[in-house]
């Protein structure tokens, strides 16, 4: 919902990497999503393709985004299951008291630059 | 050929608004400042809320009221006839208020002169739990019509809220909006909630949570 304000976001931060590391321009920024994060991919490509234009060390810069699976943990049954698939009933014993493991991660992974 | 290299960075998009923020804190510390994060879907009644916060402890407290809103100054104008300083903060089409937005706004509120800063964040339920304001306390709204599911659909928001107010509380027969369903989806996402409902329109409940701002005030600024 807010792709366009975390658009921003990482290009402020990454300007100051680029800064700090006397790039002279990006050629490739790749996140690392997680699938139940509030984050939509698609709506993050359009909003990205729309700020790079006004950016000039992102003008050739393009945005690659690894998904990382969400992952719910049962204590119920010690288990571990897709959280997506499954939500927050554990598929295999039925126990209501789970938690998410992995999923939610919104990271700058790495960069590409010259 | 231009020379291609990897920076490995790493880190959270997050992580540079929660440096931002944990620094405002500590400033706000110093200060003796306590500043509130209110959030909520649009028309659950902050402002309502807010006017009777303010009638409530005006007389104990210093208060100032950031306004975030994405255009407008509806909500400042209101707040500003309960005697408390206000200021309007416009988010240029923003969907939330981050660290640094925060911070330009505390500074035009003159702060120095104050004990206690409610943020009325842009009225939405997702972005705003995203990102840190460096607030001391988060504190959000939930009204009777939307229903008490919404623990359940918006997680993040309720997970990051030391307080919620359950408001319109009025209107519960018209409505099926379970309270005790409503506490049980809250505390299933963060157990350590408060749930307080209130009826900002006629006063009920408020004081239950106007005495645990007091509370939060009085620790934070070591009064």
């Amino acid at each position: 919902m807010h792709e366009l304000g975390v658009v921003f976001h990482i290009m402020d931060s990454l300007e100051k990497v680029a800064a700090e590391n006397k790039v002279e321009g990006i050629s490739r920024v790749v996140l690392e999503l997680g699938e139940v994060s509030t984050v939509i991919e698609s709506y993050l490509h359009n909003c990205w393709q729309w700020a790079a234009k006004k950016r000039e060390l992102f003008a050739e810069a393009e945005l690659v985004v690894e998904t990382i699976p969400a992952l719910t943990y049962c204590e119920g049954c010690g288990r571990s299951y897709a959280t997506v698939e499954h939500g927050k009933i554990c598929p295999c014993c039925h126990s209501p008291d789970t938690w998410l493991l992995q999923g939610k991660e919104f990271n700058i992974k790495e960069i590409e630059v010259y | 050929m231009k020379e291609v290299r990897i920076l490995e960075i790493k880190q959270s998009v997050f992580a540079d608004n929660d440096r931002q923020a944990e620094l405002l804190r500590q400033e706000l510390k110093k200060k003796k400042l306590c500043l509130l994060n209110l959030m909520s879907s649009p028309g659950s009644g902050k402002t309502t809320t807010l006017m009777r916060t303010i009638e409530a402890l005006k007389d104990t407290y210093r208060i100032g009221v950031m306004e975030a809103d994405i255009d407008s100054d509806v909500d400042a104008r209101t707040i500003s006839e309960s005697g408390a300083r206000v200021i309007q903060l416009h988010t240029g089409g923003m969907c939330h208020l981050d660290a640094e937005m925060t911070r330009q706004g505390l500074e035009g509120l003159d702060p120095a002169e104050l004990d206690l800063v409610i943020l009325e964040n842009v009225g939405n339920l997702v972005c705003p739990a995203e990102f840190d304001t460096g607030a001391v306390k988060n504190a959000m709204i939930l009204s009777v019509p939307e229903g008490h599911d919404k623990p359940l659909k918006y997680p993040l928001m309720f997970s990051v809220c030391d307080v919620v107010l359950v408001n319109k509380i009025d209107v519960l027969p018209y409505f099926d909006f379970d309270l005790e369903k409503c506490r049980e989806y809250v505390h299933r996402r963060n157990p350590q909630a408060r749930v307080i409902p209130v009826c900002a329109k006629t006063g009920e409940g408020i004081q239950e949570w106007t005495d645990w701002l007091s509370e939060q005030v009085r620790d934070w600024n070591g009064l």
